[in-house]
């Protein structure tokens, strides 16, 4: 049974600071939007997540994009208590590069691939939710269409055929690409994606990457707020199920 | 030593840089090009080792860290 904490509508986030990270304050900035939420930067030579209720990895280029995407910020020292926060149910959304990393680094299953039309795709376009029995998507309708922009050049989500029947079995895929009627179709699909995937989460379900960033969509005043519900799930999920710690 | 890494996308992955090139290669007038993979070619020197040591770390730091098992693969080649 979920432990529940009484009287507490708090959150606390640790966004991981790598070098090359470019999203980080815009995940803080959506964050500080909603009340009782607080929201740090951790810089990734840091080793200690302990007190944080929640975990994000956000956009950019960390380290360069060198070797592969997330492939170097994957060592990085933060990473063990990543690995360790994710194994004790704290929530971790990795976006764009932040969901690159928790693919290198075996957290989720799969990897973030070119783009099939090689193109570094910078748009608004359409995510149809796939499931909402996850912390990430708890309050939106399953169906429900999303306007969110993606930002990226390597994007095209693929896994083995094993790997996908899995996820698919155990509603892993959260999100997927759609058109403005929430039509999952091949000309919806950006970037070649695997059955037009933008977003998976754990097993355990507590660990979720997306390529669009949702951090961008959290204010009016920047062109939506689509990218809200995300947010306002796991702070909605938080107060029954969060350790005390 | 020296120690030569390839690393070339997995045979049935699609490598969507290769396809646009081999149509550049046609453009350029050559015949017949069947395929193109491309891959990366990582060079490394390191002092004073002795090569039979290191081969068992080499092979776990190419399958960490130089390639993505998930869709490439790798050939360690121990030059000297």
């Amino acid at each position: 049974m979920p432990q529940v904490t009484t009287g507490s509508s708090s959150m606390k986030v640790a966004i991981i600071q790598f070098p090359g990270s470019n999203c980080d304050t815009d995940c803080q900035a959506a964050l500080l939007s909603f009340p009782g939420v607080t929201a740090e930067i951790v810089w990734h030579k840091e080793i200690s997540l302990a007190g944080y209720d929640v975990v994000v990895l956000p956009g950019g280029f960390s380290y360069g994009d060198y070797l592969r995407c997330g492939s170097i910020a994957r060592f990085s020292p933060i990473m063990a208590a990543v690995r360790l926060a994710a194994s004790t149910g704290v929530l971790v959304l990795g976006i764009c590069n932040g969901f690159q990393i928790l693919c290198e680094a075996g957290l989720l299953p799969g990897t973030l691939m070119r783009n099939r039309g090689l193109l570094f795709r910078c748009e608004t376009l359409h995510l149809r939710v796939e499931n909402n029995d996850s912390p990430f998507t708890s309050v939106l309708h399953q169906g429900q269409v999303l306007e969110i922009p993606i930002a990226h050049g390597e994007g095209s989500y693929f896994a083995d055929a094993e790997t996908l029947q899995a996820l698919k079995a155990n509603n892993q895929v959260l999100v997927r690409y759609c058109d403005a009627s929430g039509n999952v179709s091949a000309a919806a699909n950006p970037n070649g994606s695997l059955e037009n995937i933008a977003g998976i989460c754990s097993h355990g379900r507590n660990v979720f990457g997306l390529m669009p960033h949702p951090e961008r969509v959290c204010d009016l005043i920047l062109g939506g707020t689509d990218g809200r519900g995300i947010f306002q799930s796991m702070i909605d999920w938080m107060p029954a199920h969060k350790s005390n710690n | 030593m020296k120690a030569v890494v390839t690393v070339m996308p997995k045979p049935a992955i699609l490598d969507p840089a290769g396809v646009a090139t081999a149509r550049a290669m046609e453009h350029l007038g050559l015949k017949g090009v069947h395929s193109v993979r491309i891959g990366k070619s990582i060079e490394i020197e390191i002092d004073g080792a002795d090569p039979s040591s290191l081969t068992e770390q080499l092979h776990e730091i190419c399958h960490d860290l130089l390639s993505n098992p998930v869709v490439e693969d790798y050939k360690l080649e121990i030059l000297s």
